[in-house]
């Protein structure tokens, strides 16, 4: 019973195929895999945006919408509305086929990289060998689609604000795939079907996720870092900041085009945090070995919404960072950081087992980040942080 | 597979040939983006997949980055209307389609001479992980070096010199 | 045609076209580009020969392609910043004006 309710959506799919022709039976298969990610992540992507909304009003201190339906809960369809009635605008000195392409392009690419994920046990799209690095192919796509925006609208704020968003985008790729290729040196695969049943283990009842080991830690936390400025999320949304460069690189856009735009940055946001589940958080294995009888696609799901309300967090609390402060940021902190997590997950690795190497390794992690941290805060002469309240 | 090979190789030859013809330098940059994405999925296509994804990656998403970024800061003022070809333009064009000629002729001569291995080759990237260690460690490292001072030469290349006028 | 003349003859072909766009375009980013063509299409010509050669296990192609992938990449910074840094100079990017040495 609980192992039917794991596979249920496997069953299922085979079900369904076993209905048709042998012949189409493996194009339905793959096609029926791929309707149900094309339904699933825009479902998401709603709830997302709800949350979104409602959880920065409410750290605002305000309520979020709550005109559409109870709590404002149908919200995402009256968006949706909205954005498919409302008039496209394209400029007239614009590029129209490139102005045409930029959205499509990135959400096509985007939903690419769903394929590599896995969401449940044997729930994979497709299992390459190289998982990984497809999914990074895909992600450095995706920068092209932005500077085809920012250029197709022939607009000076336009055109800035994604020469901005992709100068950010490739200075934080390196730490990105940089952290990632810790876990891939650890598990010695590419392949995140690997990678998830690497961490599926449990010892006195405590999993193996890679978080909870030294260089997991912050590996994680530069992942979280990069990932949050690679979908251009605040806090480093700089280019496309409201109150920066009025809507950075999609100024020109409206209607579904823009609903495009937001489709594709939030189903990003779902991809990466579904990737930092998998290399970090254990993808679709259960917290405690007590708790396997919950289905592996539940623990998978709730670990992207949990990274989801983490960046909506952020987004509420911390201020924005300038151009120079996030580039610096990146070569100068994360960057180096990074490389250091390579040699400790190497002494990781090497160490024999025990409470000697959790020693090591996690002095070395913690006097570095204090060292850099502090060296680079000493460049600024920060002073220690005073308070100041309203009288 | 054959006619998915005839699309790319539609695909890739179209691209190619828009990105040296096409008058706006920004759209010849996008066309050899698809030549490149064109030429990505004939690598998959041929089994390759660590070259393909490798291709993808570094192609489309730095060298193309890099040729974008760099046109838009050598634009002169938009209304410049000069040609676009040069003025020996006819020479180049024959050199190329003699070029052509040869590498064409030597292929369509030799095709029964060509060894024909019809399996697929499996290769995991660990194998390929293992070959870089092992048997091309010398080159991994020259490469490694040639990326390091390729970094530092863009960087001096290109900075700001301290009294240049802007 | 069998397949390794097939992919011979697409990777001529794009040669031939970055060779003729390396030798008739202006713009000195163009030249550029023509240049990367060229390099792409050798690559697929060696990753063609891995595929339909003999010893694939050897991986000796796909090697050989992925460090040239690198290679025309670190070029194409180098020749990118060049570019740019002349740029400074001259204020443009039209090869047939840069006809002079004294800078």
């Amino acid at each position: 019973m609980v192992n039917t309710l794991d596979q249920i959506f496997v069953l299922l799919q085979h079900w369904i195929v076993g209905l048709l022709p042998a012949v189409l039976q493996p194009f339905a298969g793959v096609l029926l895999n791929v309707v149900a990610i094309i339904a699933t992540f825009p479902a998401l992507f709603a709830i997302s945006v709800l949350l979104e909304r409602k959880g920065l009003g409410r750290m605002q201190n305000r309520i979020g919408p709550n005109r559409v339906g109870p709590f404002g809960i149908l919200q995402p369809v009256a968006d949706g509305i909205k954005s498919l009635t409302k008039e496209d605008v394209v400029p007239f000195r614009a590029d129209a086929i490139v102005h045409f392409m930029a959205p499509v392009v990135l959400v096509v690419i985007v939903f690419m990289g769903y394929a590599v994920l896995p969401m449940g046990r044997n729930m994979t799209l497709v299992h390459m060998d190289g998982a990984l690095l497809f999914y990074f192919a895909m992600g450095a796509c995706t920068e092209l689609s932005v500077f085809m925006a920012g250029w197709a609208s022939r607009n000076k704020y336009s055109l800035l604000g994604a020469m901005r968003a992709v100068a950010q985008m490739i200075s934080y790729e390196v730490p990105l795939l940089l952290s990632s290729v810790t876990v891939v040196m650890i598990t010695g695969s590419l392949s995140l079907d690997r990678i998830v049943e690497a961490q599926n283990q449990y010892t006195w009842g405590l999993p193996h996720w890679y978080i909870f080991t030294p260089w997991g830690l912050l590996a994680f936390l530069m992942f979280a870092i990069a990932a949050t400025a690679e979908t251009n999320r605040s806090p480093f949304d700089l280019p496309e900041g409201e109150s920066e460069l009025v809507a950075g690189y999609f100024t020109e856009y409206s209607g579904f085009k823009f609903a495009e735009f937001f489709l594709g940055e939030y189903v990003g946001m779902l991809s990466i945090s579904g990737l930092g589940a998998t290399l970090f958080l254990g993808g679709w294995s259960a917290p405690l070995e007590v708790l396997n009888f919950v289905p592996s696609w539940v623990w998978f799901f709730s670990k992207v919404m949990l990274s989801i309300c983490v960046m909506i967090w952020l987004r509420g609390t911390l201020p924005r960072l300038r151009q120079d402060q996030l580039m610096n940021f990146a070569w100068k902190f994360v960057l180096p950081m990074t490389l250091l997590n390579l040699g400790v997950a190497a002494l990781w690795r090497f160490m024999d087992g025990g409470w000697l190497r959790w020693v090591v390794c996690s002095a070395i992690v913690l006097g570095t980040y204090v060292l850099v941290g502090r060296s680079e805060m000493r460049r600024r002469h920060y002073g220690p942080r005073s308070y100041r309240y309203a009288e | 597979m054959t006619i998915v090979f005839w699309i790319l190789a539609a695909l890739t030859v179209a691209g190619g040939l828009a990105a040296v013809t096409l008058r706006n330098t920004v759209h010849c940059a996008l066309a050899v983006t698809a030549a490149f994405a064109g030429l990505a999925l004939l690598f998959l296509q041929l089994d390759a997949q660590f070259a393909g994804f490798a291709q993808i990656l570094v192609y489309i998403g730095a060298v193309a980055i890099l040729v974008v970024f760099a046109i838009l800061l050598t634009r002169e003022s938009e209304t410049t209307e000069h040609a676009v070809f040069s003025r020996t333009w006819l020479a180049g064009l024959c050199i190329a389609a003699g070029v052509f000629a040869v590498l064409g002729w030597a292929v369509l001569r030799s095709a029964n001479a060509i060894p024909q291995q019809a399996t697929a080759p499996v290769v995991a990237v660990k194998d390929i992980g293992n070959a870089l260690m092992s048997r091309y460690v010398l080159p991994l490292e020259i490469v490694a070096l040639l990326l390091t001072a390729a970094m530092v030469g863009a960087v001096v290349v290109a900075m700001h010199e301290k009294g240049d006028t802007k | 045609m069998n397949p390794l003349a097939r992919y011979l003859l697409v990777a001529a072909l794009v040669f031939a076209i970055g060779l003729a766009g390396a030798l008739t375009r202006r713009n000195a980013i163009l030249v550029l580009i023509g240049i990367e063509l060229m390099l792409n299409a050798a690559n697929l010509n060696l990753i063609a020969f891995w595929r339909y050669g003999a010893h694939p296990e050897a991986l000796t192609g796909m090697m050989f392609a992925v460090f040239s992938i690198a290679v025309a990449a670190a070029e194409a910074a180098v020749g990118l910043g060049l570019v740019i840094s002349i740029y400074r100079h001259v204020r443009t990017a039209d090869l047939d004006k840069m006809n002079r040495l004294k800078g």
